[in-house]
Parts: structure tokens; C-alpha cells; sequence
């Protein structure tokens, strides 16, 4: 049994200790939001952040995160009350499929939270490790500019209790 | 495909007037004209009874069925909108179920931008009919002229403030009816809701990590499966000593079937270690069976084909003067989907159950009832949302793997996912094709005689018919794949927007169907549109030059079609098209123009491109295009997928080619298969539409795939001067141009 | 210069004999130094037509600029082409590439031919004054002056830019220029290349690229205080760009022998089984010799090989399997691998698209772990639209302590060399650094600059 903090709560982990977080997450701890996308570090679908940090969770080793944090899109946020992110996403309808946005999101949210106010040139040169196949990157961009102006006009509040098991 | 409705349904639903879902099981494709009685419009043709789309229960809850699939297009939200709008109701206030084989009606495959146009215009007619059922009885029940009862938040409501619920006034069988030919639909100049940009319905869960997928459903003691696919087509399966993989932590079962091999585990790492044991234990017996990666040309255009003249036009006093000919090729080219397929099956007391993202939940049903070999009724299949699928890729095939293994465990849901190196190698890829143009100009720089000929296998080799999914073919006992069939026209296949728009004196297009695949292949995002559009309205630049006109001018000199006409208009006013216009340097302008399908939406896009002359590396600068489709459901949900469409079509445009040797796929990943990544994202794409209130919904998801493509190459022409006809347009094919 | 004379030296003091032989020499020194820093600007030129250069000359120029790799100095990543811009690391502060566009005010535009090939031999501007050596002209005074001429024909058609040079960020006295003529006296050996009339025509033809355009040695031989590339230590290996150049002599520390046909490979497609995929600034050398002449990359791998020396009669199998020196079952380092490292790396799959086979691995070979490390943190970035290895970087899921056990058990595990010490002070110094390519600049796209390619026809 291995204990990891994951959207500010401790877990008991029944996995051994080279289980991706991938699956720690989404089997173990049956969150959705880290997906699948490759498994090799390639696509970037499984983004999530580990103390402040934007990791691709597939290639991540459940031995290597001892006495770290982990965060996924649950722990930012709910629909009822959604994260600046996620509201940014919601409002500039940056989707198509959908699947890439979660951890399009975690990389962003990375880069916001070390760099409030990026240029355009730097949300593409940090989002180029993520893939997305439909075509929605103008509007990703544009959500993510979008987060930064709602982070910077409003409070931050990262809700690091909600929405998580 | 014959039976009546199911009775358990009849049972729970009976009582409280709630209606009863049955639907017409007829065919999944109508016989265009052949009754005599006009038919009701869209899938209304096929499955005419109204309450196969509408159910309304008795405390008012409305749910809309459709028999489509969403892929993340965004019209599950639409075809609330439309019904909302038909049937007087808040828009949040409705439920759409989408394709389920015990549900809702037989809609063939979500394919084609035909949802909207078939789909949603059944919905949109079922719920005015519906709509004026209500009345109708409402007007019986208040001793009321129909006329003067109107209809608003789901009620009926007459002039002197009396209010029926829905609920209230659905009664027994009610809308049990068949739909008429003609329904009284609401005038646009009335809509509330359609031609809004309602957000979408499925957004929030997928951004705050709601289960949206089907890779997120966990049943109950689901267990989890990989495949052990062979490495190549044809390879056999020579030996495979199972006892290591037996003794690995969590290992439930082998699953071998001939060439089919499979292992269940309890949890998902334990399944893909246990995935990796049996793939070293496995040896296979491999034979070269691909052809040269680099003589597609020449391979496809010697392989033996069905050749059709689809399309001739005469007229021997247009003359040319000027003839030019020119090639294109297209290589085998990936869906790629960002979610690998996936799906769950389970085996209740003879009943399978599989839940999946399959574009065409009834074919793919019949091909697993055929695999299975059980009765049509024993198998369910429901659809949920997997990753973009643009097209047939790895879905079908996954749903009938995990059949089978569920099979081999009855009561216990299966999940199996493939691997990223599975979905590259084995998704069935769009085709590779050839087409050869020669025009002539006359004296006053028109087209006077068109040539076009076109080599492609077919574009579909979905299921039905077991055959088709690979599971069938790898086990023991195998099913033929089976033979392949184009696609009738107008729609097409290989030859879809074979035929210009353009109206040529004399024209003449042949179709050379090549029945043998070598590689695997099926429907990707605009079948044969994609590479068909790219050839023509790259040719229809070179000829422009040739005629020294502006790419605009030539277009319109040659359109007659009205609706074209505003759309090239449109986009080339908002680029800022000019006539005699030069780029900046190390860039430069392309315009391209389509009607997709010849029968579905319009697009026309203007772009500018760059490229940088010493490392040849070319990037798409912005985009911009007009679309019309006719009315407009949701104008932000057209723009998103325009706006994709114009993305995805670059990425092949400039970078996609399968990759293979004489045996492998080679191309498994992104590393060998690479696709736009954010480096060379646009710097702006602007999608305007060309709203058509009340005209027919046109389908338009893919309608963006043929323009973009010979928008960017004729960009890239004009940026080097260098004309490229073979994709993709890779860096190195443009610097050997510069340089040459 | 002060003659003794017995007769003389009796009349005066010692310090008078000193001052005026000081005085003499300082006299005598400043006359030396004004001849030697002193250069004639050369009268500028009306920027040339690019039409009037031969195109065929211009091709040749095009090759023999990517044999030098100029544009990885002259080009800033996201900026144009050539306007340079970037600055260089040395032991004396940055020293920042100037604009060899032919922008007649802020590039090369006014010089003549002349000019240009008294920079490429003697390393002075048009105006006169002497450049650092950060532009390596102690090679490039090598080159031919008909292979100059191409490379002038080469940047003349050029697209002229815009872009006034960046002024040096040098500590004093090393901001003054006439510094540099010091240097160029005791380091700079003047002359073209000479052929060895023993060795073939190949060869020949190797070792003169090599020496001169393709300037191996300015990141692979070491350098002594003053900055120069010792000539003792002709590519034993060298620290640039927060990268150790290994050694490319008998020195080298790969595992298996750099034969000729691996060096070809490696050179020109970027990778080789035996050796793996070329990382850091060779990564950009590799993809500009992907679009030479191949008989030139093969002449560049016959020369080295002679360099490289006689070599091991090491094959796969000679190579390291189990590790001599066991590892406690629970040490972190194993762990870590076998956990994070090995489904790649063990898969068996053929480069260059999967982990390489650690045995063959130079950078566990190597003095330092520096490379390892900038490897295990930053990962390999894909090539936008080209197919290109991909390796995750696991700067953000490891901490330093466990990069350190990691590399640490690797060194052990799969070469035979000693053991590093001081792992994770160089750990935290990699992280420090952005070391994925030699351009960088903060959060800029890769709209332009230079794209590398990983295909093999």
C-alpha cells in the first residue's frame, strides 16, 4: 500500500510501485480526466501537475511521487463551481471530441500558475507536447488567454477540495 | 431485420401514458423514388413512426431519440435545439439519446455530414408533427378550434388562459403514428433557439472530469483486456506457450482464437504487463504483402480496376488551344484518433451487450450477431462517445474483440482498449489515390474540355457483415472480408466530388475502382472529396495562371451555381483577395472552393502560408472561409468544426503519410506518424457563415477537408513558385523544389 | 630594443637600465601592437545584385554553409534567418552573433568578396576591426578561396535583414578588441588546409572540412585559459552550450568502436544503432548534413576515423550484460529504471525511434553525467511535421536526489567505468539551463529557424 496526496486528500494505493499514475488515477482512484491518449509520453492527453508542475502521467511511476502533491482537472474545480480554467474552456466552447482538454488544461493551468500573464508565443511553445487531432487549438489558445485575464481580474481560488473523491 | 417492438420495453414503459418506443425496422438505406407514396423527409423515410423520435411521459419529460452517433461534433446539443425550437420547449428542459440498438431507429453510420441533414431533419419534422398531435388533442379535449390554441414551455395553451401540460395530453399510443410527408414547421424568422450558438451539452462534464467516454465506464466487476494483435497483415500465429503470462499478478484469462489473442487481467497495468508477456511468448510467421511505399503511383495505377465514365459533357464548338496536364497523389493516410478505441462488452444469460463508439451501431451489431453467429436480438449495441473518430477507424473493430472475449466470460464485463501502436497499425487507413487531370483553355482563357480520372479502392469497408472486423478475420475459422462495393453516387466514394461543380462544355469523368487492398483501408473525414478537391482546385489555379486571371475571377468565370458563387465571393472579400495581389515575401496566397458532395454544404477558403526558403518548412498564417449549410442550427458549433476541419486538413496536407516495408506498418506512433502540433498553429482561421434560413440543413463536418487542402498548396505555389502535386507536402519535398 | 654594453651598463643604475629598457619595450610593444591590431578597413561595395551570382555557385555556397553549421550561430530560434543575435557562452561573457544577412547598414551587404574572405582567413571585419573567436576562424582560415567565394555567393542571396548587432556582454579588458590580436599572434595559424599526399582523396577531402567549415574541433577539442583549442588535445572533448562534447579521438568513451559506416550514419541521418540518436547541438549539426553532398559526409566519417584511431575489438556481445558491481535489489536508481525507464528502453524496438539499448549508451560512458542528465530531465522534443524521436522529459516528475540515484545506478548497471561523483550538483546545474537546443529564446515558436530532419530516404 502506497499513500498519495491527490486533489489535497491522501489516498491508500493498492498498486504496485511501478503502476503509472495514469491508472492510478483512473483505476484506483477513478478519476476521468487523465486519459489515454498513448502511453509513451507522446500526446500529452495525460497531463497532470505534481507539486506545481505539469507531468505526463503515463510515463510517471507511482514510486516516483512520494511526499508529492498531485493535482488533476477534478481538483480545480466542479461545474457547479468551476476553476478559472475551466470556466475559460466552458465560455470559449474550446472543444470538439473533447478528449485532449483535460490535460491541454493541466498543462496550461501549470503554466499560468508560474506565469501569469504568458504571451502567445509562450501558451504555444508550453502547450506544444499536447496533441489535439480535431483542429480546436485557435480556441484553446483562446481559453487560455481567457484564464489568464479571469485569474488575473478575479480572486484565485483553487479549489483543491472540491470536486475530487 | 424485421420484428416488432420489444415487449420487456412495452412492459416497463406501460401505464401513466407515457409512450412506448417502437421504431420501423426496414432497411437502413431508402430506395430513393421507389414508392409511390411521397415519403416524410430525412430518416423519417425509413423509421416513419413519430414515437421512435419523440417520447413524452406523463409528467412532461421529453427525450429525443437519435439514431446517430455523437463523435464530439457538437449535434447532440443541435438536435435538442431543433426539437426544442419545433416543440415549444425550454431547450434544457429536453434529454437526447443517441444510437442504441434497443432504443432508437436504424440510422446506418454516422458518416457523410449526414446527421443534420437526415437525422435532424427527422427530429425537426417528428417534433412539429408531434407538436400539432398535441394540439390537435388539446383542441378535442378544450372543445376549441385547433387554430386558436398556441403552444409555449411545453404545454398547449388557449386564449382564455387554460393550459394543458404535454404530460398531460399524451394518451396510449398516441404518437404512435406515422409521420406525413409534409410537416408544418416553424418559420425561422421565429426561431429562439436554432440558428443560437447554445453552448454545448456535453462541454462541462468533459472540463471539470465528468465520465464523458467510454473508456471512463466502470461496471461492476469489469475485468480488463488487451490484444495481442499479430505484427503484420496475413501473419499466423505459430506457437504461444501461455504458462509465464498464466502466473502475473491479477491474470484471469488467454483468450486464443487462431490468429486472435487476447489476455483479461483484474486491473488495468496488470493487463497491458500481462499484454506485453504474451506478445514476447507469441511467435508469429510473417509474409511481405504491402506494396512500395514510394510507386504508389505506379502501384495503383497498374492495379487491375473497374473504370466507370461518371460524368460526360459535349460540346464540339468549344475548342481548346492550351492543354495542360498534371498528376496528384495522395499516400495512405491515418484517422489518428487521440483516444486509441475502446469498448466494453458483457454476456448476460445469452444476451450480449456492447457498449461502443462505433459510428453505426447496427451494422456493427449485425457484424458481431454474424461473428457470434446468434440471433440479430441477442446483441445490443449502445453508443458512447469516444475520441474523434473522423471516420471508420479502430472502433468496430474493438467492439467485436471485446465480444469475443466477453464471450469467454460470461456475466463479467470486458473492457478492452488498444494500444497507440494498435490503433496506428491496424486502423483501417483513408485510401491512397491518383488522379490525372488535362485541360485545355480555349482563345478567350476558358475551360473548353475537362479531363479527370481518378484511382482509389473503395472508401468503405464498414461493417455489416462479420468480415469486416478484424476479430473475424484473425480467428480459426475466419470470415472473408468482404468484397468491396464504391459508394453510390452522387454521395461517392473514391470518386466523391469527382465531378466538378464547374460547368465545363466538354468534360469527361472516369472513376477506376480498384477492388484489391493491399493496405487496409476504409472512410476517413471526406472519402474521396479530400484528395478529389485537392486536385481539382489546385489544377484550377495552374490553369488560371495559365489563362494569366486572378484564382477568383477564374473560379467565378466558370460557376454557375449561386450559392458557390457567394461563398467564394464572401471569403475572398474577407481575406482581402485581391486581384494582382503579391504576398510579402516568404509567403503567399491560396484559394480553393467546394461544394462537398455536390449536394452538402458550400466552402471556400483564402489562406496565406509561409515558407521559409533555406529550411523549406512551410506553416499555414491564417485562414479564412465561408461556409454556407444551408439553415443554421448553431453557428459557433459550424464554426468549431469548419475551423478543425481547415486544422486537421493542413496537418495531412503538410505532414501525413503511413509509412510502410514490405511487411509492417511502420508508421505506430507519434513519433512515425507525426501531426500538427502547436509550433505551427495558424495565427488566425475566421469562419463566416452564409445563413439560409428555413433551406434544408446541409451537412458540413467535413465539408472543410477538400478546400483547406488546396487552399495551403495553392499558398505554398505561390509562396516558391514551385507547384507540388504529390502529398504531403513535406519540408524537404519543398526545399528540393526551391532548390531545384 | 636596449643593447648591453659593459661600458654603457657601467654608467648606469639598474633601474635606469630597466626603466629605459621598459620604456623601449613598451615603445617598441606599442609599435608591435599597432602593426599587429591595426587592420585597413576595406573599402565597402555597393551591395551586389543576387542576380548576378551564378546559381550554381550559390548551391555550392548552400552546401558548404550547412557544412558550417552557420546558421547555428547566425540564427536565433524564432528570428530570420542569419541576422544572428545569439548569444554565445564563453569563459569571458557572451559574446553575441552578428547579422551575415547582405542588409547593406546592419549585415555584410556592403562587403566585397575581398573582405568576406579576410573573415573567414584572418577573422577581421570589413571596417577592420578583429572578431572574436567565438567565430572560429582559426578553422575557417582553411577554407579555399574558391570555396569562399561560394559562401559569400551563398550569403549574398541571402534575404537581407534588418537587425543591428547586439552589443557583447564582455568583462574588461576583454571588450577590447585589440585583445583579440594577442590571441590571433600565439593561436592563429594562418593558411589553407594542406593536403597529406599519404592519405586518399576522401580522406583529404574529410580532414579539410573537418579542420576547416565543419569546425569538429571548436566544441570537441578542449581549451586552454586564454581560450584556444589546445593542439595537444585535438578533439579529446570539450564543455559547450551546458553539453559535453565527448571525445572524438582514441579517447572516446563509447562502448562500441565509431566505424566509418556509423559515423556516415550518424552524421547523416541523425542516429545510428550502435550509438543512438543525436542530441543536443549535434542534433542541428546532423540535420544540416542530412542535405550535403553525401560523398562529403562520407569523406567527413573516413577522416574521423583515422582520428578515432585503431579501433577496440569490441562488439554487442563483448558488451557489459549483468552489472559487475551488484545493486542492492531495493537500490532507488534501480527501481526508477526498471519502473520508468526500461519499457522503453528494453522494448527491442529498432532506433531511431525507441529507447537505445543502455549498454550502448555514450553518455553513461562518458567523464561526466552532464549529458545524461540534461537527457533524463529534458527529454527529446519532437520536430514539428517530421518524423523524429520522442523521449518525455522527467524534469517535472523527478527530483533531483532521484535523477542523481538513477543515473548513479545506471552508470553502474550499464558501462565499466568508475563510478561519477558529485552527480546531483550537476543534476541541479542541467536544470538550471534550457539545454533542448543550442538556439533558445524563452517561449519563441519555431516559425522560422532552423528544423531538423530525421528521415532516412
Amino acid at each position: 500500500m502506497t499513500t498519495l496526496k491527490v486533489n489535497g486528500h491522501d489516498h491508500e494505493i493498492d498498486a504496485d510501485p511501478d503502476t503509472p499514475l495514469l491508472y492510478v488515477l483512473r483505476d484506483e482512484l477513478k478519476l476521468n480526466a487523465a486519459k489515454f491518449g498513448c502511453g509513451l509520453g507522446q500526446c500529452g492527453a495525460c497531463t497532470v501537475i505534481v507539486d506545481g508542475k505539469a507531468v505526463l502521467s503515463c510515463v510517471t511511476p507511482l514510486l516516483l511521487l512520494k511526499g508529492k502533491a498531485v493535482t488533476t482537472l477534478e481538483g480545480l474545480g466542479t461545474i457547479e463551481k468551476p476553476a478559472p480554467i475551466q470556466r475559460a474552456f466552458t465560455e470559449e466552447q474550446a472543444a470538439q471530441c473533447g478528449y485532449c482538454i483535460a490535460g491541454m488544461m493541466m498543462r496550461a493551468q501549470a503554466l499560468l500558475q508560474r506565469n501569469p500573464k504568458p504571451t502567445d508565443d509562450q501558451i504555444r511553445g508550453e502547450l506544444q507536447i499536447n496533441l489535439c487531432r480535431c483542429g480546436t487549438h485557435m480556441r484553446i489558445l483562446r481559453a487560455v488567454h481567457r484564464a489568464a485575464h479571469l485569474m488575473d481580474t478575479a480572486e484565485l481560488t483553487t479549489n483543491n477540495q472540491g470536486g475530487a473523491q | 431485420m424485421n420484428g416488432p417492438a420489444n415487449l420487456d420495453r412495452r412492459q416497463v414503459l406501460s401505464g401513466g401514458g407515457a409512450l412506448i418506443v417502437s421504431f420501423s425496422l426496414s432497411e437502413a438505406f431508402a430506395e430513393e423514388g421507389a414508392a409511390a407514396v411521397p415519403k416524410p423527409p430525412g430518416s423519417l423515410a425509413t423509421s416513419p413512426y413519430l414515437d421512435s423520435w419523440i417520447r413524452i411521459d406523463a409528467d412532461g419529460g421529453i427525450t429525443v431519440f437519435t439514431g446517430k452517433a455523437e463523435l464530439g461534433q457538437g449535434f447532440k446539443t443541435a438536435f435538442q435545439q431543433i426539437a426544442a425550437e419545433e416543440l415549444d420547449v425550454p431547450f434544457a428542459s429536453l434529454k437526447v439519446i443517441t444510437a442504441d440498438t434497443s432504443l432508437t431507429a436504424d440510422e446506418g453510420y454516422t458518416s457523410g455530414s449526414q446527421s443534420t441533414q437526415y437525422s435532424g431533419t427527422a427530429i425537426q419534422n417528428a417534433a412539429a408533427q408531434v407538436r400539432e398531435l398535441l394540439v390537435a388533442e388539446a383542441a378535442r379535449r378544450l372543445d376549441l378550434p385547433a387554430e386558436s390554441l398556441r403552444t409555449q414551455d411545453g404545454a398547449v395553451i388557449a386564449q382564455d388562459g387554460r393550459r394543458l401540460g404535454y404530460g398531460e395530453l399524451v394518451v396510449g399510443d398516441m404518437l404512435h403514428v406515422q409521420a406525413q410527408p409534409k410537416s408544418k414547421l416553424k418559420s425561422p424568422s421565429t426561431y429562439k433557439v436554432v440558428g443560437q450558438s447554445i453552448p454545448r451539452v456535453d462541454i462541462p462534464a468533459k472540463v471539470t472530469g465528468g465520465a464523458a467516454y467510454v473508456q471512463d465506464m466502470r461496471l461492476p466487476g469489469m475485468v480488463h483486456a488487451r490484444i495481442v494483435r499479430p505484427p503484420s497483415y496475413g501473419a499466423q500465429l505459430t506457437e504461444c506457450d501461455t504458462s509465464a503470462v498464466e502466473k502475473l499478478p491479477g491474470f484471469v484469462k488467454v483468450v486464443r482464437d487462431g490468429n486472435f489473442l487476447a489476455v483479461v487481467a483484474r486491473k488495468e497495468f496488470q493487463a497491458i504487463k500481462a499484454m506485453k508477456a504474451l506478445s514476447a511468448a507469441a511467435k508469429w510467421k510473417e509474409k511481405p504483402t504491402l506494396p512500395k511505399q514510394d510507386d504508389l503511383l505506379r502501384v495503383l495505377t497498374s492495379l487491375k480496376s473497374n473504370d466507370t465514365t461518371i460524368f460526360r459533357a459535349s460540346d464540339p464548338s468549344a475548342v481548346g488551344q492550351k492543354t495542360v496536364e498534371a498528376t496528384y497523389t495522395r499516400p495512405y493516410q491515418a484517422h489518428g484518433s487521440i483516444g486509441p478505441s475502446c469498448a466494453i462488452a458483457q454476456l448476460n444469460d445469452g444476451a450480449m451487450t456492447v457498449w461502443t463508439h462505433t459510428q453505426g451501431v447496427y451494422p456493427d451489431r449485425q457484424g458481431i450477431a454474424e461473428m457470434l453467429k446468434v440471433p440479430l436480438e441477442n446483441v445490443r449495441l449502445i453508443h458512447v462517445e469516444g475520441s474523434g473518430c473522423y471516420g471508420h477507424n479502430g472502433a468496430d473493430d474493438v467492439a467485436a474483440d471485446a465480444a469475443v472475449i466477453a464471450r469467454a466470460l460470461p456475466g463479467i464485463p470486458v473492457r478492452v482498449q488498444w494500444m497507440r501502436e494498435q490503433e496506428h497499425a491496424w486502423e483501417p487507413f483513408g485510401p491512397a489515390m491518383v488522379t490525372r487531370l488535362k485541360a485545355s483553355l480555349d482563345g478567350d482563357g476558358r475551360i473548353a474540355d475537362w479531363n479527370f480520372d481518378v484511382w482509389t479502392n473503395t472508401h468503405s469497408m464498414r461493417p455489416g457483415g462479420a468480415g469486416s472486423m478484424l476479430a473475424a478475420q484473425h480467428k480459426a475459422e475466419p470470415f472473408a472480408v468482404p468484397a468491396p462495393k464504391p459508394i453510390p453516387l452522387p454521395a461517392g466514394g473514391g470518386d466523391r466530388n469527382a465531378i466538378p461543380i464547374y460547368k465545363f462544355p466538354n468534360a469527361k469523368v472516369v472513376h477506376h475502382f480498384i477492388p484489391a487492398m493491399p493496405v487496409r483501408v476504409s472512410a476517413m473525414r471526406a472519402l474521396g472529396a479530400y484528395h478529389n478537391v485537392f486536385s481539382i482546385e489546385s489544377f484550377m489555379t495552374e490553369l488560371a495562371e495559365l489563362a494569366g486571371e486572378d484564382s477568383v475571377e477564374f473560379r467565378l468565370k466558370h460557376l454557375e451555381d449561386k450559392r458557390g458563387r457567394e461563398v467564394i465571393e464572401k471569403a475572398a472579400k474577407e481575406f482581402g483577395w485581391q486581384k494582382g495581389q503579391k504576398a510579402p515575401a516568404d509567403r503567399g496566397y491560396g484559394f480553393a472552393f467546394a461544394r462537398y458532395k455536390s449536394l452538402a454544404a458550400y466552402c471556400a477558403i483564402a489562406s496565406e502560408v509561409e515558407v521559409n526558403r533555406e529550411t523549406g518548412r512551410a506553416r499555414l498564417v491564417r485562414a479564412v472561409a465561408a461556409v454556407d449549410s444551408g439553415q443554421v442550427v448553431n453557428p459557433d458549433g459550424l464554426i468549431n468544426q469548419v475551423e478543425g476541419a481547415i486544422i486537421q486538413s493542413t496537418s495531412w496536407t503538410l505532414y501525413e503519410a503511413v509509412t510502410f516495408d514490405d511487411t509492417r506498418i511502420t508508421s505506430t506512433d507519434w513519433q512515425t506518424y507525426p501531426i500538427l502540433r502547436f509550433d505551427a498553429v495558424p495565427d488566425k482561421v475566421d469562419v463566416h457563415i452564409i445563413n439560409r434560413p428555413g433551406l434544408p440543413f446541409l451537412g458540413s463536418g467535413e465539408t472543410g477537408q477538400g478546400p483547406a487542402a488546396a487552399s495551403v498548396a495553392n499558398a505554398v505555389a505561390n509562396a516558391t513558385g514551385k507547384r507540388l502535386r504529390d502529398l504531403p507536402l513535406t519540408r524537404k519535398k519543398i526545399k528540393d523544389a526551391i532548390d531545384a | 630594443m636596449a643593447q648591453s654594453h659593459k661600458s654603457f651598463l657601467g654608467r648606469m643604475t639598474r633601474s635606469r637600465i630597466f626603466a629605459g629598457a621598459a620604456i623601449a619595450a613598451l615603445v617598441g610593444g606599442a609599435v608591435a601592437a599597432f602593426a599587429v591590431t591595426w587592420r585597413p578597413a576595406i573599402e565597402f561595395v555597393e551591395p551586389p545584385a543576387p542576380q548576378s551570382f551564378d546559381p550554381a555557385l550559390v548551391k555550392r555556397g548552400r552546401d558548404l554553409a550547412a557544412m558550417g553549421n552557420c546558421s547555428d550561430c547566425h540564427t536565433v530560434k524564432g528570428g530570420k534567418d542569419f541576422a544572428g543575435g545569439l548569444p554565445v557562452p564563453t569563459p569571458f561573457g557572451a559574446v553575441y552573433s552578428s547579422n551575415i544577412t547582405p542588409d547593406p547598414e546592419t549585415g555584410i551587404g556592403r562587403w566585397s568578396e575581398a573582405a568576406f574572405r579576410r573573415a573567414m582567413r584572418a577573422g577581421v571585419d570589413r571596417a577592420g576591426h578583429h572578431l572574436y573567436p567565438t567565430f572560429p576562424y582559426d578553422h575557417f582560415t582553411n577554407v579555399t578561396d574558391e570555396d569562399d567565394r561560394a559562401l559569400y555567393a551563398f550569403l549574398m542571396t541571402r534575404r537581407a535583414v534588418r537587425a543591428p548587432a547586439h552589443a557583447n556582454d564582455l568583462a574588461f579588458p576583454f571588450n577590447q578588441r585589440f585583445v583579440v590580436a594577442g590571441w590571433k599572434l600565439l593561436f592563429l595559424k594562418g593558411g589553407t588546409y594542406k593536403a597529406d599526399g599519404a592519405q586518399s582523396a576522401e580522406w583529404n577531402r574529410g580532414a579539410y572540412l573537418v579542420e576547416g567549415l565543419a569546425h569538429c574541433g571548436a566544441c570537441h577539442t578542449p581549451r586552454n585559459a586564454l581560450g584556444a583549442e589546445k593542439p595537444s588535445a585535438s578533439f579529446s572533448g570539450a564543455d559547450v552550450d551546458n553539453w559535453h562534447a565527448y571525445a572524438i579521438n582514441a579517447q572516446s568513451p563509447s562502448p562500441l568502436p565509431w566505424t566509418t559506416e556509423a559515423l556516415f550514419h550518424y552524421l547523416r541521418y541523425g542516429w545510428d544503432s550502435d550509438h543512438g540518436v543525436a542530441r543536443g547541438p549535434m542534433a542541428e549539426v546532423a540535420a544540416n548534413l542530412s542535405s550535403v553532398p553525401e560523398s562529403d559526409v562520407r569523406a567527413i566519417a573516413v577522416y574521423m576515423t583515422s582520428v578515432f584511431g585503431p579501433p577496440p575489438q569490441a562488439t554487442r556481445a563483448d558488451l557489459k550484460s549483468p552489472s559487475a558491481r551488484s545493486t542492492p535489489a531495493d537500490d532507488p536508481g534501480a527501481l526508477i529504471y526498471q519502473a520508468a525507464c526500461a519499457t522503453c528502453h528494453e522494448a527491442g524496438s529498432p532506433l531511431p525511434y525507441s529507447g537505445i539499448n543502455l549498454r550502448l549508451s555514450t553518455a553513461l560512458s562518458a567523464p561526466e553525467p552532464r549529458n545524461a542528465a540534461n537527457v533524463i530531465l529534458g527529454g527529446i522534443r519532437p520536430v514539428g511535421g517530421e518524423r523524429s524521436p520522442i523521449m518525455p522529459g522527467f524534469a517535472n516528475s523527478m527530483t533531483d536526489e532521484q535523477i542523481a540515484a538513477l543515473l548513479n545506478y545506471l552508470r553502474g548497471r550499464f558501462s565499466t567505468k568508475a563510478a561519477w561523483s558529485g552527480i546531483e550538483q550537476i543534476v541541479r546545474d542541467a536544470r538550471r539551463t534550457d539545454t533542448v537546443s543550442l538556439q533558445s529564446a524563452p517561449g519563441s515558436s519555431t516559425t522560422s529557424g532552423v528544423s531538423t530532419q530525421r528521415e532516412k530516404p
